[in-house]
């Protein structure tokens, strides 16, 4: 299969601080990647980088075209949505306003509001809460509003920041049911940033391990797991 | 060579050098009445009233970061202190100053404290609407007896005192030169010390200076009663010189020139309010032959493009072209 | 009863500039927590330029439609030229330019168009109009017609467009907005320029009752603040009402209290009084800093 994302030699700063010290990854189309590392590691960085969020050198092709120095909202209009960590929301709009900002650079209006009830069917509860101001909503809600509005985009690349984050469980394993779900039926490409690294081993394909903005380790998600590394650091047994 | 001596060597022949530098440009600032029409010493007479006001705005809005866009109406208090003082009850010019400067910072301080839990725009939105009200209020009808409404209040010219042989002008200027050396003296000991180190702590890190023990309400309150009182003695010293004082000359546009002349000149520098109120007494009346909004439109575009091109204002480029003259110098003498 | 009653009429007529002026003034804070001090110039320079087609014998419908659409453009213009640079810059630095261009728009207008007053025509009938027992003056109705289907076009703009929601979503979040396509810089320009267009139609509006001059709108400005802080200077809604209730306020206490002489001071206290007392206005949302 062919890369949908390449990145090579990415470096991302704030400010004087630097952050990522260039790194290389791949994502292959339609597949699930998953980058992992410790607090500070770079792992929201990297996905900052990649919408052009921090300053940031190298090369980063989407599709075969170079996308590193294009602005955000074009980055957003080839098709990638990006889910920030801290979830984005527009917290003074309703559930359903969300919703269609997420659509907001769509045209083909009628698919939209079939993608409402799309949307809907995954997620049940944003449909009671559609017309409730969206700050009102539980962390949980929250984030499924976030993922859904990423998924109004229909992009072809889905940029996840620790969906796990401050969430219970038993939510967590609803909206990564939903993920896979996502990726197999809609054909959505993703790239899951996640501190749960026995969770998002379970969903992805392949996975990076960077520390300190390098790539240290990369590689199918079933090997990754076996790594003894990994296991002692990340996984815990 | 050690690299530290050449900066030493470079600020301390300075010092000396600086301090004759300073008694040749009095000296100077001395003799100008002689040597220039009595007109124009009234321009720098002026010149040295504006000084005073922007200093003050300067120590408010430069030192501590409060917003002013209503300096003018503290200009009008002291001014119209000094004339009913004079007109109604025939206190003599001189001992108008001080009282005026009192009045002001007492008005000052009282506007301050609820001033106090405002912050930056929403203190430019409270000042901004004193300046605009003030005429208004100079015009009310129950203060006429005092304040003459519209037509306002018109003040003799001082004599020179003790039979000097110069006239009304050359005697204004040396008035006003000597009130506004100690006024700067005043605010250069003031804003050297701790004092000063206290007002830039409290616009630049509020909570980190509250947290060092900087009481911030006292400073904030204080620094706008002192501003304004410098500003009151300027609207004092500028009434006895314009001999006249009426609402209409203390609008929202003579906020707006003191807001000009601080950012012209250099916010949060002493210097920098003599080189504001050269730029706010001459330019206009340089402009004034092309239109009469012609001013106005310089100031407009000034104020923007000092904001862009040159945001620390005369006084901060003089500074930066000075260390780079003496950066090139020291380099020079140590090869 | 009804002197009171006319009272009240003309201070919901001037409430209704002050409604208009003061929601322009919120639509540039909501997006950019920047006060535009310039706002009244540019309302006053867009209505000369009406002034100036109406004068060259252009009908009265066709200049005020034109010069909405100019006053729009010069809105767009001046965010994208003059304010972007200074986006980040400190509050000061802010407030400087646009003090500056509230010198250039006034100085400006007095280069061109002298400092003497002119007459701005009403589109409305000179007669007043009777409605039952009580006359009223058909400008003041007009006036008062037109700012509010103003609001309500405004309203369902913002409320029912994606284009309005989207400039709600980049005032608020302007992250997340760029991370769902919206383009950020332009909705702020756009914010400007229909800032500059409703204020445009309430300078139009104001001018025949107050006959044009540079100075025309300054007061007007003032109340406008009064009217924005009333109502919570981040609510569109509370500062229309504010506008109206301020105008109402205006007019009763001048005609049976302070007097005509005061009402700039009574401005003043207002503005000082609501910034002490209630810093959120009375609709507004309550704002807590963290440090």
């Amino acid at each position: 299969m062919a890369a949908l994302l390449e990145v090579s030699k990415l470096h991302a700063a704030y400010g004087p601080t630097r952050v990522l010290h260039g790194i290389d990854f791949a994502l292959e189309e339609g597949s699930i990647t998953t980058v992992l590392g410790a607090n500070g590691a770079g792992k929201t960085t990297t996905l900052r980088a990649l919408c052009n969020m921090v300053q940031t050198s190298g090369e980063i092709r989407f599709g075969g075209v170079r996308i590193d120095g294009k602005a955000t909202e074009d980055i957003v209009r080839l098709g990638i949505a990006h889910v920030p960590d801290g979830r984005g929301t527009f917290v003074h709009l309703t559930t359903e306003e969300n919703l269609r900002l997420g659509a907001y650079v769509r045209r083909d209006k009628r698919e939209v509001e079939q993608d409402f009830e799309r949307i809907y069917g995954y997620f049940p509860r944003l449909k009671e809460r559609r017309n409730q101001q969206a700050g009102t909503l539980s962390g949980g809600e929250q984030q499924m509003l976030a993922v859904s509005r990423a998924l109004m985009l229909r992009p072809r690349l889905l940029l996840l920041d620790e969906p796990s984050f401050g969430l219970a469980p038993l939510i967590v394993r609803e909206i990564f049911a939903i993920m896979r779900t996502i990726n197999q039926s809609e054909k959505v490409s993703i790239l899951l940033v996640e501190q749960n690294a026995a969770m998002a081993l379970d969903l992805a394909d392949h996975a990076y391990l960077i520390e300190t903005g390098r790539v240290v380790l990369s590689g199918s998600a079933d090997e990754i797991k076996q790594n003894d590394a990994v296991r002692r650091s990340y996984l815990g047994y | 060579m050690t690299p530290a001596s050449p900066l030493t060597a470079a600020s301390a022949a300075p010092g000396k050098s600086r301090r004759i530098a300073l008694a040749v440009l009095l000296l100077a600032i001395c003799a100008l009445p002689f040597l220039v029409t009595n007109y124009h010493t009234f321009q720098l007479t002026m010149v040295l009233v504006y000084a005073i006001a922007l200093l003050g705005l300067n120590i408010l809005t430069g030192y501590n970061g409060q917003i002013s866009l209503g300096h003018g109406a503290f200009y009008a208090i002291g001014a119209y202190v000094a004339a009913i003082l004079m007109d109604k009850w025939g206190v003599p010019y001189w001992a108008t100053v001080p009282v005026a400067g009192l009045v002001c910072l007492a008005a000052g301080f009282l506007f301050g404290l609820p001033a106090l839990r405002l912050e930056g725009l929403y203190l430019a939105l409270a000042t901004f609407a004193l300046g605009v009200s003030m005429p208004q209020l100079l015009k009310y009808k129950h203060l006429e007896y005092w304040t003459g409404g519209v037509q306002g209040i018109v003040i003799m010219k001082p004599d020179p005192p003790f039979g000097l042989p110069i006239n009304q002008d050359q005697w204004l200027y040396y008035f006003t030169l000597a009130i506004a050396l100690v006024m700067f003296l005043l605010g250069w000991n003031l804003l050297r010390g701790r004092v000063g180190r206290s007002l830039i702590a409290i616009r630049d890190q509020p909570i980190a200076a509250e947290a060092m023990g900087v009481n911030n309400s006292l400073y904030k309150s204080l620094a706008f009663g002192v501003s304004a009182m410098y500003t009151g003695v300027a609207g004092a010293l500028g009434a006895i010189a314009v001999q006249f004082v009426a609402p209409d000359s203390f609008n929202i546009f003579l906020s707006i020139t003191f807001l000009v002349g601080i950012v012209i000149g250099g916010l949060a520098s002493i210097p920098g309010a003599i080189y504001g109120a050269i730029f706010i007494q001459f330019v206009p009346n340089i402009a004034d032959q092309i239109s009469k909004a012609a001013p106005w439109a310089i100031y407009g575009v000034f104020m923007i493009g000092f904001v862009y091109l040159m945001p620390v204002g005369v006084a901060g480029a003089i500074r930066i072209a000075w260390a780079r003259i003496r950066r090139g110098s020291g380099r020079n003498g140590q090869q | 009863m009804d002197a009171f009653l006319n009272q009240v009429f003309a201070g919901l007529a001037t409430g209704g500039i002050y409604a208009s002026v003061a929601l322009a003034l919120v639509m540039i804070y909501q997006a950019t927590h920047q006060v535009n001090f310039a706002q009244g110039e540019i309302a006053m320079f867009s209505t000369y330029i009406a002034w100036t087609m109406i004068d060259a014998g252009m009908p009265y419908w066709p200049a005020f439609f034109l010069t909405i659409a100019i006053a729009f453009v010069l809105g767009v213009l001046i965010e994208r030229v003059i304010v972007r640079p200074v986006e980040q810059a400190p509050v000061l630095s802010v407030v400087v330019v646009f003090i500056g261009l509230l010198v250039i728009f006034n100085s400006l207008a007095g280069w061109i168009y002298t400092y003497t007053i002119k007459v701005f025509p009403s589109p409305f009938p000179k007669e007043p109009l009777h409605v039952g027992d009580h006359f009223f003056s058909a400008h003041q109705l007009g006036a008062v017609g037109v700012t509010l289907v103003v609001l309500a076009l405004l309203y369902a703009f913002f409320r029912y467009t994606p284009l309005g929601l989207a400039m709600r979503a980049a005032a608020q979040n302007p992250t997340s907005s760029r991370l769902v396509g919206i383009r950020v810089g332009w909705m702020l320009a756009l914010g400007w320029g229909l800032a500059a267009a409703i204020g445009a139609i309430a300078g139009m509006m104001v001018a025949p009752t107050v006959y044009l001059d540079p100075n025309m709108m300054s007061g007007i400005l003032l109340y406008a603040f009064a009217a924005a802080l009333v109502g919570g200077i981040d609510n569109p809604g509370g500062a229309v009402l504010g506008g109206f209730m301020v105008g109402v306020l205006e007019n009763l206490l001048g005609a049976y209290v302070i007097g005509n002489e005061l009402k700039l001071a009574f401005a003043l206290v207002l503005i000082v009084g609501v910034l002490v007392v209630r810093p959120s206005g009375l609709f507004g949302r309550v704002h807590v800093t963290r440090v």
